[in-house]
């Protein structure tokens, strides 16, 4: 257990090192909400989630979907990581042409559905357990929610419907990061009690460190025993976690770092 | 002459496509009595789902199945179908160019008495700036089943628009081709071209000119996307001008798809059936049809008063 945690993290500094990378030369982007949700999706990606990046479409493999589309260089990074697309592809993010569209699009091998208009993916994540239900399959569906995002009246449609179907496959993992653009979640829109507002919606709710590997994969154990409701893992995070200058600031929401930003930072993720 | 309920038609073509494949799922929102998927959901409790009314999820939730690999058809009454969810069917089910096949019923005026706020007078417009998305709006209960059948064998997004009263059906339509207009009436003098309700009154249209000695050629445009474009072009150059009668705004539905292509490559006089950017309101269906001068005495008059002036 204590080797697989040393490895997750190292993996996770290796993905943090590739979205500064990526995001420094496209020159746009958004570093902020994808450092945050870093070892989140690392663990998810490297130890938990049933998939085959050499045959992305089999039929019974855990679904993924990341609901803020706009923190799409993080799942980039895992993807390449886990061989979907060679890692040279990384350093096209945003170009005219790339298989990495500045929001996430179909086009790239494992992405399953376009997102960026936020407040859509936890009904995309139904739409898969429905499916799963009318085949009578039991693959997971693990699906990334921003804090700012569930602000969304789209959100709260689907946790209901969630909750009514069912959907004990459905893993949802909320970035708790507290900002959003124009500024800390508690001044533009509060969200608490969030825990409460889930499970009056009906799911089973695990609250815990985003940063901490154990954890992380604790929450994720503890989602796959419970058959009977939807689950979230709401995991308390650090926006731009990682790199100093970064964190704990809404400055680094939406903004690429310079040249010289991106080498400090990579060279406090050695 | 037969009328039918464009639903009812829906409904059993569902079922029987249900029956032959294992990969259709049916969604609606709370209004599948209204719009018939309900004997879907009689037949099939595994495969149907009902979302209350909650048309963002429902259109969003779409996408997700359809990436698994089904045919999803959701059905809701098309003001909500088009406007309430329009952001989830342009990025998460058109720009995926997913296989969600929207069949939208009570579209137009001729709810009737529900009044304005459920009276769909937008919706091709919402739907026809979308890419991907095709439109198909049938003419009568026959051609609805073969525009859902049509919608199932094709891949990508569909909009398929009913109506809510029962529609006469027309005889010898012909072939029904996704992207390939039906000529019901042949004659040079004008054009019209109608989709849905409007096909019968412009039929009814067409009869009377005869009997005053106008030749119209009446074109059923019942795929608006695909559209069918050198038919409709072919109308252009072989007549003096073009009537387009639907039960829309007379901005951004199949006037302005023809419009668009006419005056792109043969500028011709079109003139314009539909309701004239007004809201609806409450009443019979012939009331309103009457009130927004959608009747066949209205085409008929417009053939009237363009023949003459385009001598």
């Amino acid at each position: 257990m204590d080797s697989q945690i040393k490895q997750l993290e190292d993996k996770a500094k290796l993905i943090r090192r590739l979205i500064i990378r990526m995001i420094a030369k496209a020159g746009s982007g958004h570093p902020g909400g994808s450092l945050s949700a870093t070892d989140l999706i690392t663990a998810l990606f490297f130890s938990v989630l049933n998939h085959d990046p050499k045959n992305p479409k089999w039929p019974d493999r855990d679904r993924f979907h990341m609901s803020k589309g706009h923190c799409c260089p993080l799942w980039y990074a895992v993807l390449a990581e886990s061989g979907y697309f060679p890692k040279e592809t990384l350093m096209t993010l945003r170009e005219f042409g790339s298989l990495l569209q500045g929001h996430p699009d179909r086009r790239t091998p494992g992405v399953e559905v376009s997102s960026g208009s936020l407040g859509q993916g936890l009904s995309v994540a139904l739409g898969m357990s429905l499916a799963s239900k009318a085949d009578n399959k039991d693959y997971r569906i693990y699906v990334l929610l921003g804090d700012g995002e569930i602000q969304e009246g789209n959100i709260w449609e689907a946790a209901m419907a969630a909750s009514h179907y069912k959907c004990g496959n459905i893993c949802a993992i909320l970035d708790y990061n507290g900002f959003q653009i124009d500024g800390a979640t508690k001044d533009v829109m509060s969200l608490e009690p969030i825990a409460d507002k889930w499970k009056a919606f009906g799911w089973h709710t695990i609250e815990i460190d985003g940063h901490n590997m154990r954890q992380i994969l604790d929450a994720y154990a503890q989602a796959r025993t419970i058959r009977d409701k939807p689950a979230i893992i709401i995991a308390r995070t650090i926006k731009g976690k990682g790199v100093s200058f970064m964190e704990n600031t809404v400055e680094f929401h939406g903004r690429a770092p310079t040249q010289e930003e991106a080498e400090k930072a990579l060279k406090e993720l050695e | 002459m037969e009328s039918l309920y464009q639903r009812d038609v829906y409904g059993k073509a569902l079922v029987e496509l249900g029956r032959a494949n294992k990969d259709v799922v049916v969604l609606d929102a709370d209004l599948s009595s209204s719009t018939r998927t309900g004997l879907f959901a009689k037949e099939f409790p595994g495969r149907f789902f009902n979302f209350g009314i909650a048309e963002q999820n429902m259109m969003a939730a779409a996408a997700g199945l359809a990436s698994c690999g089904k045919t999803v058809f959701v059905s809701t009454f098309a003001i909500f179908a088009s406007g309430r969810a329009w952001d989830q069917v342009r990025n998460s089910i058109c720009y995926s160019n997913l296989n969600v096949k929207i069949v939208a019923t009570h579209a137009g005026v001729s709810v009737g008495p529900d009044g304005a706020s459920h009276q769909a007078l937008e919706d091709i417009a919402l739907m026809r700036v979308i890419p991907n998305m095709n439109i198909l709006v049938p003419c009568d209960g026959p051609q609805t089943a073969e525009a859902v059948n049509a919608a199932f064998c094709a891949s990508g997004p569909f909009y398929i628009r009913l109506g809510r009263p029962k529609v006469p059906t027309l005889e010898n339509k012909g072939k029904f081709e996704l992207g390939k207009a039906q000529v019901l009436a042949e004659g040079n003098d004008i054009a019209i071209i109608a989709c849905g309700i409007m096909v019968a009154e412009a039929l009814a249209a067409v009869e009377s000119l005869a009997k005053q000695g106008v030749k119209a050629r009446l074109i059923n445009v019942h795929s608006l996307r695909p559209l069918d474009t050198q038919v409709i072009l072919k109308a252009a150059r072989e007549t003096r001008g073009i009537i387009v009668c639907e039960e829309h705004n007379i901005i951004g539905g199949l006037a302005s798809s023809i419009d668009e292509i006419v005056a792109e490559n043969t500028p011709t006089r079109v003139v314009r059936i539909g309701v004239r950017n007004r809201f609806g309101q409450s009443g019979d269906p012939a009331q309103l049809l009457k009130e927004y001068n959608l009747t066949s005495a209205d085409i008929e008059k417009a053939a009237l008063a363009c023949f003459a002036k385009c001598k």
